[in-house]
């Protein structure tokens, strides 16, 4: 806008703004209109939505689906699973990764250089399907809850953005806690918790959309135990019976039809529209606030150029 | 007590090692609270990092789950012979090596367009409501985005009907997008390029704020339009960066995904969708053949950690920062 003032501004460059505007609302379009689709069809009646032509608004407005999908005992206890499991894993991952951050922040520590290398090595392998597997069986977490925390409790990314925040911050304020007689865990508690808050709002946001999100450690691990399935494991149980039906949603119907249809019943078709929007909408009502913050982090955490 | 004196006369060689252990004792009681707050999350990282490297034994076993570790038939390489010796296997391989590859030169290309694209605008307000948007295919998961995906894709989908209104093909001639199986490429890296398109502007976005404003205005004074001073100013601006990030990712080559393959894979297009993880989980669980599942993981694993060696080496001889 200020160079507007010092240069006028030519032709082409009139042209390549406009052009540019027009990209980008098509860029916006293309990315929102699936989910704008997806929810008209999830709050459209059911057997209505069969008819097809369902586009960015429901033609026969209904809660039904959302009801239906609440009712359902499966459902609302995964999605109370899918809940328990982002809380708790979000907190243990945040203060175990801080934690773990600020002793290899801390210049004058022992195991520093050890503990940096032996986390930063393990960017670079990891056992596989099967050793992981058999580990989690002899270790009895097959069939448990603790399965979805454990093994990703400390990611090396999280903790070597946390560390940099650390080591960029004022030497003065982590002295004045030694100068106090304030304990390395003091200093840590109430000095360096309350300044990292930035950098922890972005492993909280990793965290907590990696613990929500996750769908193959309840598959690989849980899938014969009901009652620690979550909602994505759901929502991708209902999307393979849809795929091995060739995923055409005309075909979803038809199996509905078969199971005698009456009016208002639902379809695979709405459930999983409904399903998707209630797994994703947790996550599109968070990322927005925390981007001033993430972005930090991931240029943190990316390439210092 | 010791500490003072070994610090105040460092000369004294002769019992250097019984010294530097004491020493290191010493300062490991000292700082014992560090300790407290990180050794367990070191042995967390041994058992659950470290300790399934074990489970690459059974590579060269033929692998009974019944036996102990001392009865299983050891058989040496040849699960590996037959894994290069396997057309599956190796149709497999060029399934993951394709798909990486593309995701790797479109996710490059499209991102650098993009934050140039973006760094062009001068409404703070629209810029910061475009690269909202653009983050959020982002963060949901694969299991959400293969949902869409498949309607999107689907015969009453958008795209089939987009194409009927814009007369390519007659209504009843919808395009079974995700049942023709050499289209799957195009698929996985379009869906790719929707997801992360927006999330990998940020690291350029990032670089090009360091870029000095003075450049500009010197171009500008010189006469050079807006196009010269993307070529000529902001691309070399980000050039470092994108050097980096380019080597580093060909240390990934073999990391082509896990999720999307399996999400939108299907009996149709499986010999252009399955990739060595697919393959790998297959045999793995599926079929309970472990020791042939084991030892294609640890191929992948291997290669991928003589590459990115390689690749963290050659940025840093490049004269770029690493990673790291």
């Amino acid at each position: 806008m200020e160079k507007r003032n010092r240069i006028r501004t030519s032709r082409g460059d009139r042209v390549f703004e406009i052009c540019n505007f027009i990209f980008m609302i098509l860029l916006m379009i293309v990315t929102l209109y699936p989910f704008i689709n997806i929810l008209a069809v999830s709050l459209n009646d059911a057997q209505d939505s069969i008819k097809g032509g369902i586009y960015l608004f429901p033609r026969a407005l209904t809660l039904d689906n959302y009801q239906y999908v609440f009712k359902e005992a499966t459902i609302f206890h995964a999605t109370l699973i899918s809940i328990l499991r982002t809380v708790i894993g979000t907190v243990v991952t945040v203060l175990g990764s801080a934690m773990v951050a600020y002793t290899i922040s801390r210049q004058d520590y022992v195991l520093r250089k050890f503990i940096t290398i032996a986390f930063i090595l393990t960017m670079y392998f990891n056992g596989g399907l099967i050793p992981n597997y058999l580990l989690m069986r002899d270790m009895n977490l097959v069939g448990s809850f603790w399965v979805y925390i454990l093994p990703g409790l400390i990611g090396v990314f999280n903790l070597i953005i946390i560390r940099s925040f650390i080591e960029n911050l004022p030497e003065s304020i982590l002295e004045s806690g030694k100068i106090d007689g304030a304990g390395d865990f003091k200093t840590f508690i109430s000095i360096v918790l309350p300044l990292t808050m930035p950098v922890l709002a972005t492993v909280a946001l990793f965290s907590g959309v990696y613990q929500w999100n996750s769908w193959f450690d309840v598959f690989l691990y849980n899938s014969s135990k009901i009652n620690l399935s979550t909602l994505q494991y759901e929502l991708q149980k209902i999307l393979q019976n849809s795929t091995a039906t060739a995923g055409t949603s005309s075909m979803d119907g038809m199996i509905n039809g078969a199971n005698g249809s009456q009016q208002g019943a639902v379809t695979p078709l709405s459930i999983r529209a409904t399903m998707t929007i209630v797994a994703s909408v947790p996550i599109i009502m968070v990322y927005p606030f925390l981007q001033k913050y993430f972005v930090k982090g991931m240029m943190v955490g990316g390439v210092k150029g | 007590m010791n500490t003072k004196t070994i610090l105040a006369t460092p000369e004294i060689k002769t019992d250097q090692k019984p010294a530097g252990l004491r020493l290191f004792l010493t300062k490991l009681v000292k700082q014992r609270v560090l300790v407290f707050m990180s050794v367990p999350f070191l042995i967390w990282l041994f058992i659950f990092k470290y300790l399934p490297l074990w489970g690459w034994t059974i590579a060269f076993q033929d692998y009974r789950p019944a036996l102990g570790f001392w009865d299983q038939k050891w058989i040496g390489f040849s699960h590996f012979k037959f894994l290069f010796g396997d057309e599956r296997f190796l149709r497999v391989l060029r399934n993951t090596l394709a798909m990486s590859s593309i995701n790797l030169i479109l996710g490059f290309l499209t991102a650098i367009v993009l934050a140039l694209l973006l760094n062009e605008i001068r409404q703070v307000a629209f810029k910061r409501i475009v690269q909202t948007v653009s983050y959020l295919p982002h963060f949901i998961s694969w299991v959400v985005a293969a949902s869409i995906i498949q309607t999107t894709l689907s015969p009453d989908g958008i795209i089939n009907q987009l194409l009927i209104w814009a007369g390519f093909i007659d209504k009843g001639q919808e395009f079974l997008f995700l049942g023709i199986p050499h289209f799957f490429w195009g698929i996985f890296g379009a869906s790719s390029v929707w997801k992360d398109i927006g999330w990998n502007t940020i690291v350029y976005l990032a670089a090009m704020t360091t870029i000095d404003p003075s450049q500009y205005e010197a171009a500008e004074m010189d006469g050079a339009g807006r196009f010269k001073r993307m070529f000529y100013i902001t691309l070399p601006g980000i050039k470092s960066v994108v050097v980096v990030l380019l080597i580093m990712n060909i240390g990934y080559l073999l990391e082509s995904g896990f999720e999307p393959q399996y999400l939108l894979g299907n009996g149709m297009n499986v010999d252009y969708s399955e990739n060595i993880d697919i393959f790998v989980l297959k045999y793995g669980i599926a079929q309970s053949n472990f020791s042939l599942s084991i030892a294609a993981g640890m191929f992948k694993t291997i290669v991928s950690f003589i590459l990115l060696f390689v690749a963290n080496s050659v940025a840093k001889r490049a004269g770029e920062s690493r990673l790291f």
